[in-house]
């Protein structure tokens, strides 16, 4: 009796395992996508692509258009997109550098103040769309047009402005700083070596403290082998990425900003009832209204946070240039919402992952970055990056369907 | 003997986790009317979906042999071509099309380039004629009732060659006068030849036209019966399909004494502003604790529309009157209002508006009471799979796992699902809209039972049914519904059919 029971909630646990690993196949696929890419570009560039100098470069360039695919990614959950968040992007960091450099703000004003303007910005934009159920299309491509002349308008007079401020410009570029132990590794940088080891014993606490609170519930877990395998990997990637990093000027502050942004919102979408409603409202609008779930409520916080990470995006841009310039944020919209496509989301609203997202970034920065290195004209590069994306859709069209 | 017009031979599918059908053979004779019947989940639609071509040849294992000949049908197309039509579970009309529009929709008739309005319009009504509906062919689709629109289904299914006519719960969401007028088309069709295979989960339509009836049970073949030779009986085929008899479809509940009154409506009315009408008048209704209210009345009365405009609204009619709950006046902006105040109310719509389909059965339970799962803000997974698990045995809720998409499971068990949402928000007022449309008869005792119990425990339920013998059997009392008005009122032991009909009907 023991016995059959066991077996039974084995093959369910089987059963519920596959069909996990089945929903999620399309992000694996991109993983090891990735992987592949990264691969290609290291033999094929003699080792350059994966130098720690590289990497530590392709993470700061990627940071900007990262942060908006993280809010994309939602976006489009809730069936909706946002079109103005390149130009919302390059207005923001404008105003952070007039606000510094004319007004004479301290930095740790306008950093706050920006992002409050940020977030009123995406909720404005929302308004006519929660409101009255104007397509998001129209609303944001409108409001992308305002932000643009309002870039333009304050640009006017000064053109590029240049940002004098080392806090702010370190943002971009600038790096956490070194422990001084003398003697002990010297060409590594030890705090981004000693935050690598802190998120391994982390990640493993943790996933050790999930596995028993389960086992507390009497609920299956996957075999220990499979676990700590798990585990391996997990330690091994967090450990070779630090690795790397530490070869260079160690973690960017770009990288800091970008892993807590990633950090909270994966924990606000997959821990949080305000996840759930955010996913209830991308499957079904209606079936959420009914369950008590204000959709338009939604649809403001959505577009609030995507404002937020626009001005983020903005202050990383201006950040990494040392400069506000008229043209700042062009097409930042068309690679976040690119990144967030090639990870996973769908259109047809409700399916998407945060990580997915980033994985989708890091995939195409890749390979913006290696064909930089081999040398690849631009020309080339637009037609191969179209073609990654394509590709990516309908591959995960495809086993979508299967299912 | 002659050769059967459709032979299923040792049909098994599996998908993932689930067996849906296990060896089974169905053979149906040329010129009857052969019902499917069987539990939800017992794989009636999916031994129909490999029939038709939507699950393809390859993707189950056995063979089909239509007049004697192997088929190997890679899609809906190629089972058309070979004289089968297929109407689903779900209408699948576009509604802001008309009715010619739809009847040719995929096969429209073109002088060379551009659609031939006249032809096809003067086709549809030779076609509209065959089904017996009296529309005009120019009608968009969203003007019909729901009766209308299912033969519509069937004109678009006949206007090719069709020998096998199949029928998956056509009459699920049509009143007593609309099932019996598809029945008689069916019987109608037959004498010209067409067979056709019906799955439904009222028996009483079955035993009226069947010839043969077939019983599947977990995904495999119980029997074949000859409706006539083998004297079926109702409770013949229950024992059948649940294994077991079961003597009183309707359980006794405990009589209590009714409590207090939960719910009043004053001079209740709405203004549907998408409709341009007034869609409710003046409804006045009370609710107790305890007791079991019946909304009866045909399809179209404003019975969805009233329960929706109560719980918060979320059409954004034009109210007026007053609500009160245990006495207190309440205005409520939206669902989750009334879901604070205690209300549930389950959708008549599963798919439409009662269920995230994408999402799995352990989400949907929780979604309209996370808070109950979240400690801090966070939500507790285990407790949330504790949770589900509760629900899936206390509705006996056919799934391989609580990880699996609501999409996935059958018609029936979506319903289980939906219920068990709703239950977990433990609410003091509950409107069940159509509670056991599309379930099986056991499961429809087992909800019977969990209603029983809660008024038993003070809970009030409003049931919404245009199951006149369901409304009979487990209403206290019986508000009768037409053209959004409330027609009449009367306690159970002075309700019949014919009472309630007379009211039902009258405008
Ligand atoms: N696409 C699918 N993927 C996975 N499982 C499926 C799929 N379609 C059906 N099933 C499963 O196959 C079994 C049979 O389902 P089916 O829809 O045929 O039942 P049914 O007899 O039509 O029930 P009902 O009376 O509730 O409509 C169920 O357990 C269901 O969950
Ligand atoms: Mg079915």
């Amino acid at each position: 009796m023991e016995e059959s029971k066991q077996t039974t909630n084995e093959k369910e646990h089987l059963t519920s395992l596959l069909t996990v690993l089945k929903t999620n196949i399309s992000a694996y696929f991109m993983f090891i996508a990735l992987i592949v890419i990264m691969v290609f570009f290291t033999v094929t560039t003699d080792g350059v692509f994966i130098s720690s100098r590289n990497i530590s470069n392709l993470i700061n360039q990627m940071g900007y258009i990262a942060v908006l695919a993280v809010g994309m990614t939602l976006i489009i959950v809730i069936r909706h997109i946002e079109l103005s968040v390149g130009y919302l992007a390059g207005f923001l960091g404008a105003f952070s550098a007039i606000a510094m450099t004319f007004w004479g703000w301290p930095v740790y004003a306008v950093i706050p103040a920006v992002m409050i303007l940020g977030v009123l910005a995406g909720m404005l934009t929302a308004t006519p769309v929660a409101k009255l159920g104007v397509p998001a299309f129209v609303s944001t491509m409108a409001a992308g047009l305002i932000f643009r002349g309002a870039l333009l308008l304050v640009t006017m007079g000064t053109g590029t402005i240049v940002i004098k401020n080392s806090v702010f410009n370190a943002i971009g570029n600038g790096f956490i700083p070194d422990l001084p132990i003398p003697g002990l590794l010297p060409e590594r940088h030890k705090l981004t070596l000693i935050l690598g080891l802190a998120a391994i014993v982390l990640s493993i606490f943790s996933a050790i403290k999930s596995r028993k609170t389960r086992q507390s519930y009497n609920f299956s877990v996957p075999n220990f082998g499979l676990f700590v395998a798990q585990m391996v990997l997990v330690s091994v990637l967090i450990g070779y990425v630090t690795w790397i990093l530490s070869g260079y000027n160690g973690i960017s502050w770009s990288l800091v900003i970008l892993l807590v942004v990633v950090a909270v919102f994966q924990f606000i979408t997959t821990k949080t009832p305000l996840g759930r409603h955010i996913y209830a409202v991308g499957g079904n609008p209606e079936a959420a209204e009914l369950s008590g779930i204000s959709v338009s409520k939604i649809t403001y916080i959505v577009f609030g946070a995507m404002g937020m990470l626009s001005s983020l995006s903005g202050i990383m841009y201006a950040s990494r240039l040392r400069s506000a310039t008229t043209t700042a944020g062009l097409g930042f919209e068309t690679d976040a919402i690119a990144a967030a496509f090639v990870g996973g989301v769908s259109a047809a609203g409700g399916v998407g992952t945060i990580t997915g997202s980033i994985i989708g970034a890091l995939v195409m920065m890749s390979l913006t970055s290696g064909m930089n290195l081999m040398g690849i004209d631009i020309s080339i590069q637009y037609i191969v990056r179209g073609a990654v994306l394509v590709l990516a859709v309908i591959f995960d069209r495809i086993t979508r369907r299967k299912m | 003997m002659e050769t059967p017009i459709l032979e299923m031979k040792s049909i098994t599918k599996e998908f993932p986790g689930v067996k849906a059908l296990d060896d089974v053979t169905f053979s149906v004779r040329k010129g009857e009317i052969h019902c499917l019947v069987g539990e939800n989940g017992a794989g009636k639609s999916t031994l129909m979906k490999v029939l038709s071509g939507v699950h393809p040849f390859g993707s189950y294992t056995g063979d089909i042999n239509i007049e004697g000949e192997l088929q190997k049908f890679g899609n809906i197309r190629d089972s058309e071509k070979a004289g089968i039509a297929i109407i689903y579970q779900e209408l699948a009309l576009i509604p802001e099309l008309s009715v010619y529009e739809n009847i040719f929709l995929g096969n429209e008739i073109t002088n060379g380039l551009v659609i031939d309005s006249n032809e096809s319009i003067s086709q549809a009504v030779e076609i509209l004629k065959k089904v017996g509906l009296d529309v005009n062919p120019m009608a968009k689709i969203k003007n019909l009732g729901v009766g209308k629109q299912q033969l519509v289904e069937i004109a678009k299914a006949l206007k090719k060659d069709v020998k096998i006519l199949i029928l998956d719960e056509p009459t699920a969401a049509l009143n007593e006068n609309d099932s019996d007028n598809l029945l008689h088309l069916i019987l109608e069709l037959k004498k010209q030849g067409v067979t056709s295979i019906l799955i439904s989960h009222k028996l009483r339509e079955v035993l009226e036209i069947a010839d043969t009836i077939t019983v599947l049970r977990d995904g495999k073949t119980v029997t074949t019966l000859d409706v006539e030779s083998d004297k079926v009986s109702e409770p013949i085929l229950i024992k059948n399909m649940v294994g077991r008899s079961i003597d009183n479809v309707f359980p006794k509940r405990e009589k209590i004494t009714v409590g207090d009154e939960v719910l009043r409506l004053e001079d209740w009315s709405a203004f549907s502003y998408a409709h341009g009408r007034e869609i409710l008048h003046n409804v006045n209704i009370k609710v107790h604790a305890g007791e079991i209210v019946g909304i009866a009345g045909l399809m179209g009365s404003g019975r969805t529309e009233l329960a929706k405009s109560v719980f918060g609204n979320p059409d954004h009619y034009r109210l007026s009157g007053k609500v009160f709950i245990r006495g207190v006046e309440q205005k409520f902006r939206d669902p989750g209002d009334a879901i604070k105040s205690s209300m549930a109310y389950v959708t008549e719509d599963r798919k439409g508006n009662g269920l995230i389909l994408i999402d799995d059965v352990k989400h949907n339970i929780s979604l309209a009471n996370l808070k109950e799962i979240a400690k801090a803000g966070v939500i507790n997974e285990n407790e949330e799979i504790l949770v589900a698990n509760q629900y899936r045995a206390d509705l006996n809720i056919k799934t391989p796992s609580i990880q699996q998409k609501v999409r996935n499971l059958s018609g029936g068990n979506q319903q289980k699902v939906s219920l068990g949402k709703w239950l977990f928000v433990k609410p003091g007022i509950m409107i069940l809209d159509e509670p056991t449309r599309g379930i099986d008869v056991g499961a429809k005792y087992e909800i019977y039972t969990i209603m029983n119990s809660l008024v038993e425990k003070g809970m009030s339920i409003i049931m919404i049914s245009s199951e006149l013998p369901e409304v009979l059997g487990m209403s206290d009392r019986i508000y009768v519904m037409s053209a959004g008005k409330i027609k009449g009122e009367m306690p159970i032991e002075e309700a019949s059919q014919e009472e309630i009909m007379k009211l039902a009907v009258d405008y």
